[in-house]
């Protein structure tokens, strides 16, 4: 083999090796954490950010896009727990229990942890870390491990974040609410590790928000490893909302066990960069999994979804529905990979990605792949990507309806073709009536 | 003044030159049928009226009630009263029919000044007309004309001609692709909506149409120009006769 050739660093990851050797001796935990942080730190160093020499990193050039590392951020203070209160209101009045993480940083002030129901343990990880959590121990960064230079960094720097526990057979009514908020004055990077470990026979509904409060430009690497036990059931909904200029990338890593069901939902709209990558690992037969998106972006921003769905175990069926709505100048990509391996026979693998253009310079790029193995699967995508039809706008205003009013109703059909895909009607309804709002501000 | 008023209307699509100089009156309370071979202009002449894009008058004037409404948009024209029932309706998945239907309703009302209807008298109104239509809520919560038979689209159509009440209500091709079940009910509801304050102008290519919607005038169309125009009995001789003696070179742009 020859020796790697790697590029100068660039500012961006001198700085962040900086941070890192700055950090090590405050960041939690100690022994196989410490360990586990300095093989990932060597990984990354070794990768670099992720670039578009990376196939999988080829429309987001996150060296492009990072000119600059930000200073890790300190702890938040009143000011920037005050700002965060408001945040994650997007899910509208539905019933939840919210949990709160300002900067990074578990705020248990603002969160609710009171009378869990039984099953249910909610605890912080950077307290997991710090006390070696046996949970934590067995599960962190094994779960449908990805070789990826933003997951390792994740894992190097990981300060906080979420670590639930339903046991097996307990079902959780209350939605847990995870609430990320960049609510820093100052331009920070914010490092954020989530373990959620959701037993056999267990039902849970998890949704993430995450947005910046301020108008500074920060850096946020956020990650979620979730493990969906045999014959569990879990939703997990994603939301990347708000104006703020953050760049945001994000990696979801699920297995999903023996006959489980699995609803995943992506709903972006804010920031101006975000990647949501996600691994997805069936490890046991005759899982069902809906794998669903929507991204309604304008301006300049860009966000990529990436998605890889590896079926391990035989009889699973998998659906993937992907929707970009593009404004201004725009940019959304899709890379889809279903991948089935020689055992997963009877797979039943659908993928669909739909890019609406509503304005001549936005861009789309999509990139489905299948990797089949197996002789006894059905699986097959689509892709498409056009402008609102105008034969229905058409129909539409003949009955009367304004052309921005029309254009409306079909984009919130379009949009709402995914959308339906999520089981919680409060939670349905809260973010069509976003699409609405996003609409609006659009018409002016 | 007459309801609507086309003079000297000439339309080209693509660069073609499709109507040569149409005139056409139709009064308060009138039925006119317009009859013509295929590719005479009849679909032309429906869609030019409804505003659809594409469709360029490089001569002429549509007048409704007085008002020029070849400068307007379609919903423009849609609230001043003017009604297209499609030849071919689309279908909207994700846009359920009750929702569409109300939000068209509502669009007209607020143009017009009017107060806009609430939910229960929307509700209340269209169960009224669907109804009679035979039209069930299972397909009102369908997305629009997704999944309906070729029958079930038309009668859509004159459902929300029935709600929207319109001065001017324009019919293409309406009959085609309905059985004889169907052409009745679809029939039925238009006739209903006969009255002396509406017009309308039934497009079409076949007299059977015009056995159950009885026009008081007929107009042939031939080459983009109304050639001939005779009560309702023009339609029985046409249906006897065929076009061949108004065709000419018409067969050969179809």
């Amino acid at each position: 083999m020859t020796a790697e050739v790697r590029a100068i660093k660039t500012p961006a990851e001198l700085a962040l090796a900086e941070a890192y050797t700055a950090a090590k001796p405050k960041l939690p935990g100690d022994g196989k954490v410490i360990a586990l942080r300095e093989a990932a730190f060597r990984r990354f160093d070794a990768q670099g950010l992720p670039n578009r020499r990376v196939e999988e990193w080829k429309y987001t050039d996150l060296r492009a896009l990072m000119r600059e590392a930000k200073p890790i951020a300190g702890l938040p203070d009143a000011a920037a727990k005050a700002r965060a209160k408001s945040a994650g209101s997007l899910i509208g009045d539905i019933d939840v229990r919210r949990i709160v993480f300002v900067d990074g940083a578990f705020v248990p002030e603002l969160s609710d942890l009171k009378n869990l129901s039984p099953g249910l343990t909610i605890g912080s990880m950077a307290q997991a870390l710090a006390s070696g959590d046996p949970l934590v121990a067995a599960h962190l960064g094994k779960v449908a491990a990805a070789d990826d230079s933003a997951v390792a960094l994740n894992t190097a720097l990981m300060r906080d974040g979420a670590v639930i526990r339903v046991a097996a057979g307990s079902t959780v009514e209350l939605p847990i609410h995870l609430v990320f908020v960049a609510a820093a004055e100052q331009s920070a990077s914010m490092f954020t590790r989530s373990l959620v470990v959701i037993e056999k026979g267990a039902r849970a509904m998890l949704v993430e928000s995450h947005e910046g409060a301020t108008a500074a430009e920060h850096q946020v690497n956020t990650a979620l490893e979730l493990v969906v036990g045999d014959d569990a059931y879990v939703d997990h909904i994603k939301i990347t909302s708000g104006k703020s200029p953050v760049v945001h990338v994000s990696s979801l890593m699920v297995t999903i066990g023996a006959r489980a069901r699995f609803n995943d939902f992506s709903y972006t709209t804010g920031n101006a960069v975000v990647r949501n990558q996600l691994f997805l690992q069936f490890d046991g037969a005759g899982a069902l999994a809906g794998i669903r998106g929507a991204s309604l972006l304008n301006g300049r921003q860009h966000a990529d979804v990436t998605l890889v769905a590896d079926h391990k175990a035989g009889g699973c069926q998998s659906r993937e529905v992907f929707k970009a709505v593009l404004d201004g100048q725009s940019r959304s990509v899709f890379q889809g990979k279903i991948i089935v391996r020689p055992k997963a026979q009877k797979t039943d693998a659908r993928m669909l990605s739909n890019a609406l253009l509503l304005s001549d310079e936005a861009e789309t790029d999509t990139k489905p792949e299948l990797e089949i193995f197996a002789d006894d699967v059905q699986c097959g995508h689509g892709a498409t990507s056009g402008a609102l039809d105008d034969g229905l706008k058409f129909y539409l205003m003949a009955r009367g309806i304004p052309e921005s009013e029309a254009e409306s109703l079909l984009v919130q059909a379009f949009v709402g073709e995914a959308v339906e895909g999520i089981e919680h009607a409060g939670l349905r309804d809260a973010l069509m009536v976003n699409v609405a709002e996003w609409l609006k501000a659009r018409a002016g | 003044m007459p309801l609507l008023e086309i003079k000297n209307l000439h339309v080209s699509v693509e660069g073609r030159q499709i109507l040569n100089g149409l005139d056409l009156t139709v009064n308060k309370g009138e039925v006119h049928a317009i009859m013509g071979p295929n590719g005479s202009g009849k679909s032309t002449l429906a869609h030019v009226m409804a505003g659809k894009p594409g469709y360029e008058a490089t001569q002429g004037q549509i007048l409704l009630d007085g008002e020029e409404v070849l400068t307007t948009q379609p919903d423009e024209r849609a609230a001043k009263g003017l009604f297209l029932a499609f030849q071919y309706p689309m279908e909207i998945p994700g846009v359920a029919t009750i929702t569409f239907l109300r939000t068209a309703m509502n669009a007209q009302r607020k143009k017009r000044g009017q107060p806009e209807f609430t939910v229960p008298e929307f509700q209340k109104r269209l169960n009224e007309v669907a109804g009679k239509l035979e039209i069930d809520r299972e397909m009102l919560r369908r997305g629009v004309n997704v999944g309906f038979s070729g029958g079930e689209k038309k009668r859509n159509e004159i459902l929300q001609m029935a709600l929207l009440e319109p001065k001017l209500c324009v019919l293409d091709e309406t009959d085609s692709g309905l059985d004889i079940d169907a052409l009745k009910i679809v029939s039925e509801g238009v006739n209903r909506l006969r009255s002396p304050e509406r017009a309308m102008v039934v497009i079409t290519h076949y007299q059977r149409l015009l056995s159950h919607i009885v026009p008081d005038v007929v107009h042939v169309l031939s080459r983009g120009r109304i050639v001939r125009t005779g009560g309702k009995e023009l339609a029985l001789e046409l249906e006897a006769k065929g076009y061949a003696q108004y065709q000419d070179e018409a067969a050969l742009a179809s």
